[in-house]
């Protein structure tokens, strides 16, 4: 349908100036939701009713004049391991199938309290472990530019959704990549704030030093303005960083910026259609008047490992509070309270869950915690380091997003330490809190998209978006959707 | 490093995960090969170097010590597998 092909801001105005109604509109998402969801498996729960009385509400808000943000009354929908109050949340795994939360987390809740209109609750990775959405519980999404491929992970239901054109934009998690990598994959813009920008509270933990809460969208000033909402001081988050929402004035003049490429990032594994693009975004940012000079990174080959080991001690920690008491999952027949904690957790969660929870223990364990979780910490503050160093000399850093397009479902199951290798580019950014941006900057021989990742300082936001949108006002690809491409719904 | 068959026991009674043979076997293997290019770490000199939990310092945050209201115990509880009289409701603990 052609509303489905508005921006978000697009949809704002029409709502604003009565071309369209927020139920209207809203049915419309539904209906095609409802016709195009066993094709991608995007969503995980669709709350008809619910989003039906809030556009309702929404609309009257706006004809009263309460209601004024530019994304008031537009349809989106939110990655599964957030918080909605009365609303089925999973984070994708059985062991919180059936769980509604009393609350909703504060990005939620500001969207609402803005005018958001939730349509529903996006498939991902369980507990956002994974680089693909094929380790969910409900099953793997399928990627809008072709239905033999992953849509990235973890949050791929909330780029699926964007890509297929079902809402006009999605709210993702980043714990290492988890927004920047879908994005690359599904041809979307997706930003990853700095740590503390976006209150955590209500998002259900995987890593909690490194998880953040993110826009995804259709380009850069539609994620520009829902950055705007859900940023911002939060009390209920003990690290929400005490500083007003970001707002952004996009410019499109980036005369002058520096900006940084690590060649490193360039090496061995990197696909050579991905490779190609990504400089020629470089050449194109260069033609706008940035000043693009290549350095030396090579911290990098630490990231993963540095990442991984992080990553699963937090989760092994984290998800402790599963154990069939409380909420969610739990077996009918058990001997003690002991065994009712085994049963629970060892059906209850998968098998690439187990794996982290594990690893996790590992480093963790009474023996081990020095070489290997302490030193990662340690390295962690080396990788820091580097970035604090090549920020003395750039605005951003360029790179590539993910070593390749959009993998084939299921390859990467069998395999996790290599599936753990495709973050190369994205996990160094959460070890380093900082904001992180990715931009559709072409596509591959096969026609899949390709995405550009721009790296800032910590609350450069405002630097990367409007380098984004410098790109975008240069560029087309953000416009190209799988099915003017010729792919097939 | 080996993962042996008593490690990987021993891990899950830390973790409570209980791992079915096949399970076990696979775990063994990617644990493995996990763990040993984690070890690439030790390339790294980090002699002197502070870990760090954090990528910006964080601090205590403090807030007034004011009565609100909590939420209501049987929302908290309404998602509970199996509750009695207002609580939580677990296998005999004591004898």
């Amino acid at each position: 349908m052609d509303e489905m092909k508005w921006t978000a801001l697009e949809a704002g105005r029409r709502i604003r100036a009565h071309e369209i109604g927020v139920e209207e509109l809203t049915k419309a998402c539904l209906d095609e939701i409802k016709k195009t969801n066993d094709t991608y498996h995007s969503f995980i729960t669709i709350c008809e009713q619910e989003a039906m009385a809030q556009a309702k509400k929404v609309q009257k808000g706006i004809d009263d004049g309460t209601l004024t943000s530019p994304l008031a009354g537009v349809p989106m929908a939110v990655k599964d391991n957030m918080c909605t109050k009365g609303i089925e949340t999973t984070c994708a795994s059985k062991i919180l199938t059936g769980f509604r939360p009393f609350y909703s987390s504060t990005a939620v809740h500001r969207l609402e309290e803005a005018g958001a209109v939730i349509l529903g609750k996006l498939n991902m990775d369980e507990f956002a472990m994974g680089s693909t959405s094929e380790t969910s519980f409900y099953g793997p999404v399928v990627n809008p530019w072709g239905e033999q491929r992953s849509p990235g992970g973890s949050s791929g239901g909330s780029a699926a959704a964007v890509a297929a054109q079902q809402v006009f934009y999605t709210l993702g998690s980043d714990t290492g990549g988890s927004i920047r990598q879908p994005a690359s994959f599904c041809g979307v813009t997706g930003l990853k704030p700095t740590y503390g920008a976006v209150s955590r509270y209500g998002l259900i933990a995987y890593a909690s030093s490194l998880d953040q809460i993110g826009p995804v969208g259709k380009n850069v000033e539609d994620i520009a303005e829902v950055l705007h909402i859900i940023s911002g001081h939060d009390p209920k988050d003990s690290t929400s960083v005490d500083a007003p929402a970001i707002k952004t004035v996009l410019t499109g003049d980036i005369q002058g910026m520096r900006i940084g490429i690590p060649k490193e990032y360039f090496g061995e594994g990197l696909q050579k259609d991905v490779k190609d693009r990504v400089l020629e975004a470089a050449k194109k940012l260069e033609e706008l008047g940035a000043v693009v000079e290549e350095f030396s990174m090579p911290e990098i080959d630490y990231a993963i490992p540095t990442y991984y080991i992080i990553a699963c001690a937090e989760a092994s920690s984290n998800l402790s509070r599963f154990d069939g008491v409380k909420y969610g999952y739990a077996p009918t027949e058990y001997k003690d309270l002991t065994d009712l904690y085994y049963k629970a957790r060892s059906q209850g969660f998968g098998m690439e869950v187990k794996r982290r929870i594990m690893i996790g223990a590992f480093v963790l364990s009474s023996g081990y915690y020095d070489a290997y979780y302490k030193k990662a910490l340690q390295v962690k503050a080396v990788i820091k380091q580097s970035f604090d160093r090549a920020f003395e000399k750039f605005d951003c850093i360029l790179s590539p997003t993910a070593p390749t397009t959009a993998l084939r479902l299921g390859e990467s199951l069998s395999d996790p330490l290599k599936m753990y290798l495709g973050d190369i580019y994205t996990v160094s950014v959460n070890l380093a809190g900082l904001p992180s941006l990715v931009v559709p900057c072409g596509f591959d021989c096969e026609g899949l998209p390709v995405g550009l990742q721009l790296t800032g300082k910590a609350f450069s936001e405002s630097t990367l978006l409007n380098a984004g949108y410098a790109y975008q006002q240069a560029t087309q690809y953000h416009k190209i959707t799988p099915f003017a491409a010729g792919k097939e719904a | 490093m080996k993962i042996t068959d008593e490690m990987i026991d021993y891990i899950g009674i830390l973790a409570r995960l209980r791992l079915e043979e096949d399970e076990k076997e696979s775990a063994k293997v990617e644990m493995e090969k996990i763990i040993n290019y984690m070890d690439k770490l030790n390339e790294v000199d980090t002699t002197g170097i502070e870990a760090m939990s954090h990528a910006f310092p964080v601090k205590n945050v403090f807030r007034k010590d004011e009565v609100r209201p909590s939420v209501p115990r049987d929302e908290i509880i309404a998602n509970a597998p199996r509750k009695k009289d207002g609580c939580f409701q677990v296998p005999k603990t004591v004898e």
